[in-house]
């Protein structure tokens, strides 16, 4: 069965001035538990909009989002619970996640989530320690007020801050938004042992399209507040036209080996979303 | 000849609040920045490029050292409005530095403040989204911009005061893939054509490779300063430094370790092909 179902989703909000803007339009697809998605989709598209009616955070203008079968906004509209349920249910990272840090410490910052759900002090620590554990944070540093790490830092405690809750669904906007080469990997690293090793649903928005192709099993693709494609990210990241139509560019590894197919390797097999996979395809030809 | 800019064993610290350490935040650094020319700084979070690059304009003054802007003392502060004038900064949140709603009033909103005659703004705010490419959305209201549009108007109201200098702390790491082309064409295009000296700070590698030269600093010093083609072939060293490479010389170097003999080295997507293309065409 799968475990997010967007039916009709519609979302229109007013811009205080002129016509309302459509920022959903009519989108209809659906997700399996235990996918790595990954959603794309130029600036205005309607990612972050979308990121939030995952887990009711805005009210859809028509149509419905399905978390488990159920309608999350009409039964959170009649039970409080069952709207806490759905946020712990479905985690959302926003873009700047450092930002929302507000506790005098790291562990207390963390800690916020899984208090709240409920649990007795050795689960809460539990859950903070495993946290810790996956984003890579230094355990000396707990006690730490939050507001003295660096940005980098700062980012993998508001992520871990999330991950304590242990939600079914991460969905993170633009997580690796201003951190170096080495920190973005290690945190899609990170992610993606998350995603492997509890067999969790991953929505990861980026513009960074190498890291798309690299981690998502399939892609959503958000135009203009249209589903453009949903699809797997090797036929996704073959549609280099459709994408450029869309505002959006394929890795610039894909476009290397289109070029090199178009001209010198005729027979070259360009459907590659790697270097490393790449370089498996040319060194067929030496 | 006197220097453009100039940093000389600069120092900058502060002390912790709770427990007085002092940090250290750049930690001597000595850099001479040419005129006209387009220099990138690399390096990892927390590596002091932005602490830097505030250096450059006197929005911070040194600990220990000199900047100098012109000849001029960034310490000097009966002479900050010279250097502001000099160097202008951009920042990464274009929503941060607009301050105005509609775009040519942002625009105007530096060369106002300078006491400018309003023929000369008129002239100044045109020239300025001309050289941006945004001429056409003069009247147009801020919220209904992009990313990379609102990026290129913040640009514009820097470069309506006409600096001699940019510099940018990573312009791009909010945009889309177009978004970021468009500010960086115009960034190449302010460089070129202006001649307008260019310090670009990012952690996109391949927005690197077109530079004349590229500093990468690690732990508040500049580790290394060289050509784009020197720096990239060292990937030993960029790991150590925490960066990494463009795709393109990834696979280039990958190729090589696997005992393919390519005969040259590319740096961006085009120059890659065509190595590529040359290599396999002879066979």
């Amino acid at each position: 069965m799968s475990q997010i179902e967007v039916k009709d989703l519609t979302y229109v909000y007013s811009t205080g001035a002129g016509t309302p803007k459509r920022a959903l339009n009519c989108i209809n697809l659906t997700i399996k538990k235990g996918e790595f998605i990954g959603l794309i989709g130029p600036t205005g598209s309607g990612k972050s909009t979308f990121a939030k009616q995952l887990n009711a955070l805005l009210k859809p203008t028509s149509g419905a989002v399905l978390l488990d079968g159920v309608d999350i906004w009409r039964n959170s509209q009649t039970n409080p619970e069952f709207a806490r349920g759905v946020r712990f249910k479905v985690g959302l990272v926003f873009q700047y996640p450092e930002y929302q840090l507000f506790e005098d410490t790291i562990y207390n910052d963390i800690a916020f989530g899984p208090k709240n759900m409920g649990l007795c002090d050795a689960d809460v620590k539990e859950k903070v320690l495993a946290a810790c554990k996956f984003v890579n944070l230094d355990l000396n540093l707990l006690q730490k007020s939050p507001f003295n790490l660096s940005g980098g830092e700062k980012r993998k405690v508001a992520i871990a801050g999330v991950l304590s809750m242990d939600p079914e669904v991460l969905v993170l906007d633009e997580p690796t938004v201003g951190l170096d080469p080495c920190a973005r990997e290690s945190l899609l690293e990170q992610l993606y042992r998350y995603h492997k090793e509890k067999d969790k649903t991953i929505i990861l928005i980026s513009h960074r399209m190498e890291d798309i192709a690299k981690y998502s099993d399939r892609v959503i693709v958000l135009s203009n507040g249209n589903l453009v494609m949903f699809d797997s990210a090797g036929n996704v990241f073959g549609c280099d036209k459709i994408l450029n139509e869309a505002g959006l560019k394929v890795p610039q590894i894909c476009s290397i080996m289109t070029k090199l197919k178009a001209g010198a390797i005729p027979d070259l097999n360009d459907k590659v979303l790697t270097v490393d996979g790449a370089v498996t395809e040319l060194l067929k030809f030496v | 000849m006197e220097k453009f800019i100039d940093v000389v064993d600069l120092e900058f610290n502060y002390e912790e609040a709770d427990s007085g350490c002092k940090i250290n935040i750049l930690d001597g650094v000595n850099l001479e920045i040419k005129k006209g020319e387009f220099l990138t700084i690399l390096g990892h979070n927390g590596s002091g490029k932005s602490t830097l690059a505030k250096h450059l304009n006197a929005m911070l003054t040194p600990t220990a050292g000199d900047v100098f802007v012109r000849g001029v003392n960034t310490k000097d502060s009966s002479r900050v409005y010279d250097i502001r004038s000099t160097v202008g900064l951009v920042f990464q949140n274009p929503d941060n530095q607009i301050v105005a709603s509609i775009v040519e009033d942002d625009v105007a909103f530096g060369p106002e403040n300078l006491g400018i005659a309003p023929e000369e703004i008129r002239a100044r705010v045109d020239g300025a989204l001309h050289a941006v490419d945004m001429y056409d959305f003069r009247k147009e209201a801020i919220y209904n911009l992009s990313g990379g549009q609102k990026q290129r108007v913040a640009i514009a109201g820097i470069i309506a005061m006409r600096p001699l200098c940019l510099v940018l702390d990573e312009p791009t790491a909010m945009l889309d893939p177009f978004g970021r082309d468009e500010v960086m064409r115009v960034i190449k295009k302010l460089n070129k054509e202006c001649g307008i000296t260019i310090v670009l700070i990012t952690h996109y590698m391949d927005e690197a490779t077109d530079s004349d030269r590229i500093v990468v600093m690690s732990e508040g010093k500049i580790v290394r300063i060289g050509a784009p083609l020197s720096i990239f072939s060292d990937v030993d060293f960029l790991k150590k430094c925490q960066l990494s490479i463009p795709q393109s010389v990834e696979l280039l170097q990958k190729l090589k370790s696997h005992g393919v003999r390519i005969p040259s080295f590319a740096l961006n997507e085009d120059e890659c092909v065509d190595v590529l293309a040359q290599y396999f065409s002879h066979r």
